[in-house]
């Protein structure tokens, strides 16, 4: 098996400092539509002005450089023992570089083991697939952002959520109202629907691996996705709660089948930073997406 | 544009009202949770004053000064001087116990930071004639560019790089005002408002 060290070192280095396109066009579009000289304008004037820095000079676009999650996707053969030794080893030669903030502080000591490794950190998720090549896609996802994600165990009297699409649809909108002023607006809401209490949160964060605007397969889902973004930009939060018609830059929803005693309904909030990218490994051939 | 330098004059800024975009150029100060703890315990309420010559040398920075709620990323030079990598703006909300005696001792003109301040502080900004500046949330490498010289530090062994008070010169540095010197909090109005709308979403009203 190869050694793809260096390969995962440039897939964090592209992931800390260069925005992916769909997500640096839906912040353009959001300019576009924030009244001329408004604060909102200004700020996501400043955050286009900051990736296009971040990119240029290959510097953090963010400071909070996030956990950094990972979804392996290879083919029968590979050892995922081997892959996560060097994930990890290049976690270490990312923070050298400064691509990466130390991250990751063990929660009985309070230590920063300094160089984003630890117990479960790099979060990675293995899935073997019937290609026949590897692909690795990685997300940083920042503090401030992860600290808004919420489940909601349907059904949630005080606001009349039933455990239904409705339901859904209100404790969403609760979420939105609620992260004003805690993750960096606009951001991007990936919500599941079903599950236990882990694989909510993990449906849940699985959808900011989707491109902005690419809608759910399923109608239903399609049409809630939809609604749920109109109605959250009604609530006119604005980017850095500043007001204004941009308060989330998409939202994206799946599912998981639940018991027929629980109803959760996970949102979880990826701020404007959102920072993704993947790796293609075919033979010798390494691409970036 | 409006553009403040600093030391900022108290007609400059009873002159600023939330949503104003600024540009801010001069010497400021950062200052996280360790050094408001110090300046209060040291400074503020006590008798006694406590690091004397740090008292002195922060005096004139802060008069007409800014305090900017950091924790940044510095890198050593070669001739051993500083400079930012990143430099974006930390939670302000955790200073609101010490911020409204830090403004009126030092007279202090203004604040910056992310995510507003709450009505101890707005009521000192009101009193004394200071205002908070809303930095950009992330938006580190900008920021970090806007940084045109780290002048001193101080403190740095005591407290660490991310608490210490770093002095530093930034230039057009753009921020928006979110609380202003005659009441008046963005980040209050807007609650208010996506209150009122979510309720009539979700038919709460
Ligand atoms: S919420 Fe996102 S943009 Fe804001 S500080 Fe955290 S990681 Fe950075």
């Amino acid at each position: 098996m190869q050694d793809l060290t260096d390969a995962f070192v440039e897939l964090f280095r592209r992931a800390a400092t260069d925005l992916p396109p769909d997500v640096e066009n839906a912040l353009r579009q959001a300019y576009e539509r924030e009244e001329p000289g408004s604060p909102a304008q200004s700020v996501l004037g400043n955050i286009l002005e900051n990736v296009n820095l971040a990119r240029k000079q290959s510097t953090p676009i963010c400071q909070d450089t996030g956990t950094p999650i990972f979804y392996v996707y290879y083919p029968a053969g590979w050892s995922t023992i081997k892959l996560r030794e060097q994930i990890e080893e290049a976690a270490r030669r990312a923070t050298a570089k400064s691509y990466l903030r130390p991250n990751a502080v063990d929660s009985l000591t309070g230590k920063n083991s300094g160089d984003n490794t630890g117990e479960d950190f790099p979060v990675i998720h293995f899935v073997e697939w019937e290609n026949d090549y590897l692909q690795v896609d990685l997300a940083l996802k920042g503090g401030g952002s992860e600290n808004c994600g919420v489940q909601y165990k349907l059904p949630f009297n005080e606001l009349h959520a039933g455990r239904d699409l409705e339901g859904v649809r209100r404790v969403a909108l609760d979420a939105v109202e609620k992260a004003q002023g805690l993750g960096c607006a606009p951001g991007i809401l990936g919500i599941a629907i079903g599950g236990d209490r882990g694989t909510g949160y993990e449906v849940s964060k699985r959808q900011f691996f989707r491109n902005i605007g690419q809608r759910s397969e399923t109608p239903e889902l399609a049409d809630l996705e939809e609604r749920i973004y109109e109605e959250a930009n009604m609530l006119g939060i604005g980017p850095m709660g500043f007001g204004g018609k941009t308060t989330v830059l998409d939202v994206q929803i799946d599912r998981a089948h639940r018991l027929p005693a629980s109803y959760f309904v996970t949102v979880s909030y990826m701020c404007w930073a959102c920072r993704r990218h993947r790796m293609i490994v075919r033979g010798d051939e390494i691409t970036y997406q | 544009m409006i553009t403040l330098q600093t030391p900022i004059s108290e007609e400059e800024i009873r002159a600023l009202h939330t949503g104003d975009i600024v540009r801010l150029s001069g010497t400021i100060v950062t200052a996280r949770d360790a050094a408001h703890k110090l300046m209060i315990e040291n400074f503020i309420r006590t008798d006694t004053i406590g690091y004397p010559e740090l008292y002195e040398k922060l005096k004139p920075l802060l008069k007409g000064g800014v305090i900017y709620h950091c924790g940044p990323v510095v890198a050593q030079n070669e001739d051993g001087s500083y400079r930012f990598v990143a430099a974006g703006p930390t939670t302000s909300i955790r200073e609101e116990p010490y911020e409204a005696e830090v403004i009126e001792h030092f007279g202090v003109r203004a604040i910056i930071g992310k995510g507003g301040m709450g009505p101890k502080t707005l009521a000192a900004c009101e009193a004394f004639g200071a205002v908070y500046l809303h930095a950009v949330g992330g938006a580190a490498s900008l920021i970090a560019s806007a940084v045109e010289e780290v002048q001193d530090v101080f403190m740095k062994d005591e407290l660490g790089v991310p608490e210490a008070f770093w002095v530093i010169r930034v230039k057009d540095w753009e921020l928006v005002v979110t609380m202003d010197s005659h009441g008046s909090s963005l980040h209050q109005q807007v609650k208010e408002q996506s209150e009122a709308r979510f309720k009539e979403l979700v038919g709460l009203v």
